[in-house]
């Protein structure tokens, strides 16, 4: 209508804003970073991590060096050399393990591609991001023992992906025994039975 | 004392200003002259005067050289030999006139009469005469600006059109 | 009491005098003056630095800075050591005089304006006959400051820079100049003292600024969006715009002498609001007249640091203008309102005291701005758009 009025608003508008910051959380929505973090959401996604179950990270490490994130990562930040012997998983089952798997931080490109393509819930992606380091040379390039966290720290940040992750794996493991029951009663019926049972109440145990 | 300061300071901007081969520093000399003019008449106690040539000159005249420099030339600003061909001849007319102006100062009855500085006036004084007396030349030269201008508005306007 | 509170500077500079030699005796009240203005002017910069930033954050939801000192208030301490501490890079093409004196000038015609402001009863530095006359003319020669600034650099984003402040400066200049000479046709006089005497009487408890007459306020709505022009200040700093330009005219500066600039823009803008306090606001009168114990020097402060937190308050509300937006405002909008205004004063001095003429020059102001301000915008019609080369 007449001339002035948008800029009466906008004055209003401005105004509302510096007092309200003084009064209101949500006028003022900084945080004094080093001091107080913003919480983060729970499908937050920041570098890879190799998940390992138990207390010992290397025998309990789930990653079986199949080098499949390997080739499917896009910046190709992954490095990945297989062992020559094999280590029993968790499930018993004896499997190769990656002798040496680097991951240059400083490339990953935080993509997810290897969490989604790991047919074993090997790795998964981790939420920390405070990660700068002063040795220029070295300090980004992370090793299989830098990678490690258990399966305890997964579970705590993200719960629901550890849950669906857990469900999956033991869902697996079901249907190893369901299998290996089976043979494992008809191994028994061909050998005696004393050592079908002792067959039988090793794999019971497991 | 102050006097021959400033007027040493007029007169070095003004030859600088001619003889600065770059035209930006010229005009920047030709501003010191017109400041050193300007210190001259305020310690004649002309305030009016002296504030309205810093006004004016410094403030308009010379941002219109300024720019009609920098719109008219490209980056080669520095202008050919600052001397001219017939600089013989010139010195002899510069002094001629410069003499005949020196003997009618000297003779008139202002120069051989003076003893002490006047009174400066007020601005008071000067806006009485301004409307009282001078009205007209004052209404007039207004006109004459007022003409300029909208010449040049309607020169830049036909300009304007004719790129159209 | 608050007679000697009102005078404790000038007892102080009298009692400082007294004890020199009588020959001296002006040239050191002069020079004591000139320390205090400066020390003053400049420390209010450095505050203003820090207030500016942590009001701009507060508008835009966020802290200023606040690592500093207690709240971030010794921010000004860590700017200067930095300015101080880098390295002055002057390019290789640049024309080295004109380049290090183009800041200098800034900064001398800078604070060459507080000479004529009155701070306080008694507190001027200079009286002279034609103040406001002093205060444009020494404005005008920080334009030619920053047009050294912006062509010694040999840069086209200097250069380009420095034309449009000077053009937006002597646009701006004319409404400026404009919406004072009003107050000078009711004063009656050039001098910043006697304009702020006038000012100073009570009718009842509301003072007679002039801000508080018809042609006042339009004259000071005025005179305040030319100064925030002249001083190159948002919304008006499209010379400066860091999204823009690059920095525009100080692009090629780099330690002390860019905080030189920034040092001298904002004195400008200091004294540019000081002379708006002194024409319009009343300069060191208080506002009601039950307040006067309160010494003058500490109104005309506070009266400025209101106008320092309202340009503060623009720069966080409006975006910035365009070149040719910012000329059409001054030239076909500013420029009319400001000689309807010079009529309104005259108007208003020759009828007698009484409604009839705050009804009259009420309705002399309200109306163009009504009519001019709708013409206007009916006529920005947007053009189809014409190519010279590609038809």
């Amino acid at each position: 209508m007449m001339l002035g009025e948008g800029l009466a608003k906008g004055f209003v508008e401005t105004a509302r804003n510096f007092f309200g910051s003084y009064l209101s959380k949500d006028r003022l929505t900084t945080v004094q970073f080093p001091e107080e973090r913003l919480p983060q959401i729970e499908a937050t996604r920041d570098f890879p991590f190799l998940v390992y179950d138990g207390d010992d990270w290397q025998a309990g490490m789930r990653c079986v060096g199949c080098q499949i994130c390997e080739k499917e990562c896009p910046p190709k930040c992954i490095y990945i050399e297989k062992s020559k012997d094999k280590k029993p998983d968790a499930v018993g089952k004896q499997q190769f393990y990656p002798a040496v798997f680097n991951i240059d931080i400083s490339v990953c490109m935080s993509c997810q591609i290897c969490v989604e393509v790991c047919p074993f819930e090997a790795i998964k992606m981790d939420t920390e991001f405070e990660l700068s380091t002063d040795d220029r040379f070295g300090g980004l390039l992370w090793n299989k023992a830098r990678l490690s966290k258990s399966n305890e720290h997964y579970r705590r940040i993200h719960p629901t992906d550890a849950a669906a992750s857990d469900a999956l794996l033991a869902e697996e493991k079901a249907k190893a025994e369901a299998k290996a029951k089976p043979a494992a009663e008809a191994m028994a019926g061909s050998v005696s039975s004393g050592a079908v049972q002792a067959g039988s109440g090793a794999s019971s145990t497991r | 004392m102050l006097f021959k300061i400033f007027a040493v300071l007029t007169v070095a901007g003004a030859v600088a200003a001619m003889s600065f081969r770059n035209l930006v520093h010229a005009v920047l000399a030709l501003i010191v002259s017109f400041a050193g003019l300007a210190a001259v008449y305020l310690l004649l106690g002309a305030q009016f005067i002296g504030l309205a040539q810093i006004l004016v000159y410094v403030g308009a005249v010379a941002i219109l050289i300024v720019f009609a420099i920098l719109l008219t030339r490209d980056s080669g600003i520095t202008s050919q030999s600052t001397t001219s061909s017939s600089w013989r001849g010139s010195i002899v007319v510069v002094l001629g006139v410069f003499g005949v102006l020196a003997w009618s100062v000297g003779h008139s009855a202002v120069y051989q009469q003076a003893t002490s500085l006047p009174q400066g006036t007020s601005m008071q004084e000067i806006g009485n005469v301004l409307m009282q007396r001078f009205a007209l030349p004052l209404e007039v030269i207004g006109v004459l600006l007022t003409v300029a201008l909208i010449g040049a508005v309607t020169i830049a306007i036909y300009e304007k059109k004719e790129t159209r | 009491m608050g007679e000697s509170a009102d005078q404790f500077f000038v007892n102080l500079l009298h009692r400082l005098v007294s004890h020199v030699p009588a020959g001296l005796g002006g040239v050191v009240s002069a020079l004591a003056s000139v320390v205090a203005i400066l020390a003053v002017f400049a420390s209010l910069f450095a505050i203003t630095t820090v207030l500016e930033r942590k009001g701009l954050g507060r508008i835009q939801n966020r802290y200023g800075p606040n690592r500093v000192g207690p709240f971030g208030l010794l921010q000004p301490l860590a700017d200067g050591i930095k300015s101080l501490t880098k390295e002055d890079v002057v390019p290789h093409a640049a024309d080295m005089a004109v380049h290090f004196l183009a800041p200098l000038l800034l900064v001398i015609a800078a604070f060459s304006l507080y000479a004529v402001l009155p701070v306080g009863r008694n507190m001027v530095l200079a009286n002279l006959d034609a103040g406001v006359l002093f205060f444009f003319a020494v404005s005008s020669v920080m334009e030619i400051a920053i047009f050294m600034a912006g062509w010694s650099s040999r840069n086209k984003y200097s250069l380009l820079g420095a034309m449009r402040a000077i053009a937006q400066m002597i646009s701006y200049e004319v409404p400026l100049i404009l919406a004072s000479v009003t107050v000078v046709m009711a004063a009656g006089s050039l001098s910043t003292v006697s304009i702020v005497e006038k000012q100073a009487g009570y009718s009842g408890i509301l003072p007679h600024w002039f801000v508080f007459t018809p042609w006042g306020f339009a004259g000071f709505v005025l005179f305040m969006i030319a100064a925030v022009a002249e001083s190159n200040r948002s919304p008006f700093d499209l010379p400066e715009g860091e999204s823009e330009i690059v920095a525009g005219y100080y692009t090629e500066y780099s330690g002390f002498k860019f905080a030189l600039f920034f040092l001298g823009e904002y004195i400008g803008l200091f004294a540019i609001s000081g002379l708006g306090i002194t024409l319009f606001l009343g300069g060191w009168a208080a506002p009601l007249s039950f307040l006067t114990w309160i010494p003058s020097y500490v109104w005309f402060f506070a009266k400025l640091l209101a106008l320092i937190a309202f340009f503060i308050w623009v720069r966080g509300t409006l975006p910035r203008l365009r070149m040719d937006q910012l000329m059409n405002f001054a030239w076909k909008f500013m420029l009319p309102m400001a000689l309807l205004n010079l009529v309104t004063t005259g108007v208003w001095r020759f009828l007698e005291h009484g409604a009839l003429r705050w009804f009259v020059c009420s309705l002399l102001v309200v109306i163009p701005y009504v009519l001019l301000s709708r013409s206007l915008k009916r006529g920005w019609r947007l053009e189809k758009r014409v190519y010279r080369f590609a038809e």
